[in-house]
């Protein structure tokens, strides 16, 4: 297993410049997902470091050596593709064998970890069959196998769970992780769905457009988002943003930091926030995007509100209900404005009911309004 | 929609022509080698006695083993050449179109003026011998031509020149066919580009060899008019194949029950590569 | 095969040579053919075929156009051109109606048989010429049509039918249904699905398929020479009675410019058409 560094990875195609200045760092056994919308460049970047395009610009280094001239022959890397790419004409054996055979592989060795990829990916009876004979599912463990066979010093994933129904999808996604867990392996993985990007991964490489909106943990994407893009498109459902005005002062302890919500001419909702770092006070009487998760809002508990100044109560009118099973997500109004809490299952409430809710602030995030950036 | 009355009567012209020009035709043709017409048809029965002459006849073997050398090597060197011009062309060379429309344009010329070109180029006296001894180089020979034994080598090499554009052609839409990520899954692991092809892509192409090889072969069996415009079967009936026996024995030998014969083993012949292809294609289709 | 290449990486410049070297190979013939139609015979006998003219002379073509012995007299090429013209344009535009007709029929309409039918179709496109000769002059002869333009229309015509059904039934098989269901419900009748809906968007298989047969009976030699005398023979056999013609001195550049002639014009389509072209060659190469 190596480190991979990409170092001001640039790309163009002819006119369109398709990424710009990338730079991620993996170290040994890190599980990055590239994540993002379509077109974003992931895939782009991926076949970079795979060796199937040039970068316009920039560097790649495997394990310290320079591999960016190099030939994808010559990078010790495999590759998982998403429509598996499976050579239609051999057998599951003969397919994972094929990496082997090309590095010229001593054949008892080969025929030995053939068994023990089949053995490991549970393919066994398989392997006297041709692709067209095996399911998605199968064919995606026998694609893991070729390219687990090699024991490359890198794995890159693109797509692989995107052409399986969503059962298999989950159970592959599981399956996966389980190998990283046992082989250490150091992995590049690409998804546009950003819970496998959640549940994989040990870093998460945010992209869109061609650039790099944020390199983090899931945890730090999913709850510090660096910009607007990214508090939107991680996380399910999205991250409530909303138009405020910042008022007060935050300075002395009679003028706290509050958020104005208005839309139109509903009634004004008002939160009373508790300190907040010097970045958020210096937009004070200036508008900001608020951002809240819904699982930061729930109903006001009988108790009342816990004690250290985090959270608050708000009134809102309900709006919509959807009751998922496993919980509720309940659509409200807060200023004219509508929010997404998620609430316990098997609520007795209706739309056009007026509630207390509690909001947890210490999960308060805000945005610029004109740069979109994490006001942080 | 079902069929009414107007459909079906709009159909019938061309169905008749079918059964009559075609099937029908075959039918008379296959009727009269079992009798014994000569100068024109009689309609006696004469049970198998043509084709029994037929197999006796030194101008039908002299055809039938012409038929299998020139088929052979034709269909050989056709796919072998196609498919190499394909993969060459399919390197993402600039002016891919122009080096494809050369290699393609002898397909838009008779057969007759193919034979008329390479008559004169493959002659001794005024081609290649003579323009090699111009340029210098005395000792050159090449009288195939003009040789019995080697004249059937220039109908190869007149028809292959002919049709490899057309097999390129079918090489080159099956290249791209194949799947782009399996290549570069194949480049990942490890292929060098030989490799790829051998490997991996030539593979995949089983059915386009398949279809070259069924109308590579019967246009092997039904070449008439190359024959005839390039030597006129000569030297002698050195260059004669069973479609110029059938003509030769019909119209000017007068053994019309022989030609008759002889072009019913054309058409089996035929059959026999094209029948079981036609069949195999039918079902492919009929399992979606 | 997108490697790291440089852009003028040896195995690159290897191939460009390998290219053109093959793209001269082909053009060959052609060069030779034209080169030598604009030399005076001695030159010829005396020189090398690869070379330019010493002396440039048109004396070839009109011969080959105009006085050349064809048979009995000697009027050139040029009646035997218009020949051709007669046959073909006739020819093509009947099978390609008849072929559009039947590929609509086929395809819209169901009734028992209709796959069968197709089949028999698609066979008769294969099959070898020769074993329908015999019945067909008979026929011919009894239509008092026998070594007439109109014979040989009727000829090429009927076994036309079967490559321009072929054409017009695949494409109009995979032709979206819906616009022809939504016209139908729109009160459509036979003829109006056909002429407002399905030909209108035909053009490019009218263009394919006019284009085939264009090249195909063009080109034609065995119906011409079986079925013509001297008035009515096409451009074709004119030439190869030319060039066979075993009397006197052979007139080698009188033979290319006649071979030029007769290419002439489907070089020309194949020029003008290029991607039709080729989708002709696939499609009567692809099964059913």
């Amino acid at each position: 297993m190596a480190s991979l560094d990409l170092i001001n990875i640039h790309k163009s195609f002819g006119a369109t410049h398709v990424l710009h200045d990338i730079s991620i760092g993996l170290t040994d056994g890190e599980f990055l997902v590239l994540v993002g919308p379509s077109g974003c460049g992931k895939s782009t970047l991926m076949n970079i470091i795979a060796g199937l395009e040039e970068p316009s610009g920039g560097l790649v280094r495997l394990a310290g050596k320079d591999i960016t001239q190099a030939g994808p022959a010559d990078r010790n890397i495999s590759m998982v593709f998403q429509s598996y790419a499976l050579y239609p004409n051999m057998t599951v054996a003969k397919n994972i064998e094929f990496p082997l055979q090309m590095r010229k592989v001593d054949k008892a060795i080969r025929a030995e970890r053939v068994k023990s990829v089949a053995r490991l990916l549970q393919i066994e009876h398989l392997l006297e069959r041709k692709p067209r004979q095996l399911s998605g599912g199968q064919r995606q463990r026998v694609a893991i196998g070729r390219a687990l066979a090699r024991e490359p010093q890198l794995y890159l994933f693109d797509e692989p769970l995107s052409n399986l129904d969503a059962q298999l999808r989950l159970d592959m996604r599981t399956e996966i992780k389980k190998l990283h867990q046992r082989l250490g392996a150091t992995i590049v993985y690409v998804t546009h769905d950003q819970i496998e990007a959640m549940t994989l991964a040990t870093r998460i490489a945010v992209m869109k457009g061609g650039v790099l909106q944020q390199l983090g943990t899931p945890h730090e994407v999913y709850n510090r988002p660096a910009n607007m893009f990214v508090a939107g498109f991680m996380g399910s459902p999205r991250m409530n943003l909303a138009k405020a005005m910042l008022t007060g002062t935050g300075t002395g302890t009679g003028d706290a930091l509050a958020l104005d919500i208005q839309i139109g001419d509903r009634p004004r909702a008002t939160i009373a926030l508790p300190p907040q770092p010097a970045a958020l006070r210096a937009y004070a009487g200036k508008e900001v995007i608020a951002g809240i998760r819904a699982e930061a809002i729930c109903l006001a508990p009988a108790a009342g509100v816990p004690a250290g100044g985090q959270h608050c109560l708000v009134d809102a009118r309900i709006e919509v209900i959807e009751p998922t099973g496993a919980d509720t997500l309940v659509v409200l109004n807060l200023g004219g404005h509508e929010f997404t809490a998620r609430l316990e299952p098997d609520l007795a409430l209706k739309p056009g009911q007026d509630a207390r809710f509690m909001v947890d602030l210490s999960k308060l995030v805000c945005f610029d309004p004109a740069t979109e950036q994490l006001i942080a | 929609m079902r069929a009414g009355v107007l459909p079906k009567l709009l159909l019938s012209p061309s169905v008749l022509l079918l059964l009559v020009c075609v099937y029908g035709y075959i039918m008379f043709t296959v009727y009269l080698s079992f009798t014994s017409s000569t100068l024109m048809p009689v309609y006696d029965w004469a049970g198998p006695a043509s084709y029994h002459r037929l197999f006796g006849l030194e101008n039908w073997s002299v055809s039938l083993g012409n038929l299998v050398v020139f088929a052979g090597l034709y269909i050989g060197i056709a796919i072998v050449l196609g498919l190499g011009f394909a993969i060459l062309i399919d390197q993402r060379i600039r002016a891919e179109g122009l080096f494809r429309s050369v290699f393609l344009y002898p397909m838009a010329l008779s057969f007759i003026v193919t034979g008329t070109a390479w008559k004169w180029l493959l002659d001794p006296g005024v081609g290649l011998e003579n323009t090699l001894h111009h340029l210098g180089w005395e000792s050159f020979s090449f009288n195939w031509i003009k040789d019995s034994d080697m004249a059937i080598y220039c109908v190869v090499i007149a028809a292959v020149w002919q049709t490899t554009g057309f097999v390129m052609a079918l090489f080159l839409a099956g290249l791209r066919g194949v799947d782009a990520e399996v290549v570069n899954a194949a480049r990942v692991d490890g292929a060098r580009t030989w490799q790829i092809y051998l490997k991996v892509i030539i593979p995949q192409l089983g059915p386009v060899f398949l279809s070259a090889f069924v109308i590579l072969a019967h246009m092997a069996i039904k070449s008439y008019d190359l024959v005839i415009a390039l030597t006129n079967g000569g030297p002698g009936r050195s260059t004669w194949l069973p479609s110029v026996f059938m003509y030769q024995y019909t119209f000017t030998r007068n053994e019309m029950a022989v030609g008759a014969a002889s072009a019913v083993l054309m058409l089996l012949a035929i059959g026999v590569v094209v029948l079981p292809y036609l069949f195999s294609e039918y079902r492919k289709v009929k399992r979606g | 095969m997108d490697k790291n290449n440089k852009p003028l990486a040896a195995s690159r410049l290897a191939l460009y040579a390998v290219l053109v070297f093959l793209a001269l190979l082909f053009l060959m013939p052609v060069y030779v053919m034209a080169v030598n139609s604009l030399k005076p015979l001695d030159e010829i006998r005396n020189g090398n075929l690869l070379a330019l003219p010493q002396l440039w002379t048109s004396e070839p073509w009109t011969t080959a156009w105009s006085t050349a012995q064809i048979g009995v007299q000697p009027t050139g090429l040029k009646p035997y051109f218009i020949n051709s013209f007669l046959i073909v344009v006739p020819a093509v535009v009947l099978s390609a109606l008849i072929g559009a007709l039947n590929g609509y029929i086929l395809t819209q309409f169901k009734f028992r048989g209709s796959n069968a039918l197709f089949a028999a179709m698609l066979f008769s496109v294969f099959i070898p010429y020769q074993v329908v000769l015999i019945p067909m002059a008979k026929t011919l002869g009894f239509l008092g049509l026998a070594g007439t333009i109109s014979g040989l229309v009727f000829v090429n015509v009927v076994y036309g039918i079967g490559f321009t059904t072929l054409f017009f039934r695949n494409y109009y098989a995979a032709f979206p249904q819906e616009l022809v269901r939504s016209a139908r419900m729109d009160g459509a009748g036979f003829f109006g699905v056909l002429f407002r809906i399905l030909l209108p968007s035909s053009g490019p298989m009218i263009v394919v398929t006019v284009i085939w047969q264009f090249t195909n009976i063009w080109n034609e030699f065995l119906f011409g020479a079986s079925f013509s005398d001297y008035s009515s023979f096409p451009l074709t056999v004119a030439l190869n009675n030319l060039v066979n013609s075993s009397t006197g001195v052979k007139e080698y550049n009188v033979h290319f410019a006649g071979a030029f002639i007769a290419a002439i014009p489907t070089l020309v389509v194949y020029m003008v058409s290029g991607k039709y072209f080729v989708r002709g060659l696939m499609a009567g190469s692809v099964k059913g």
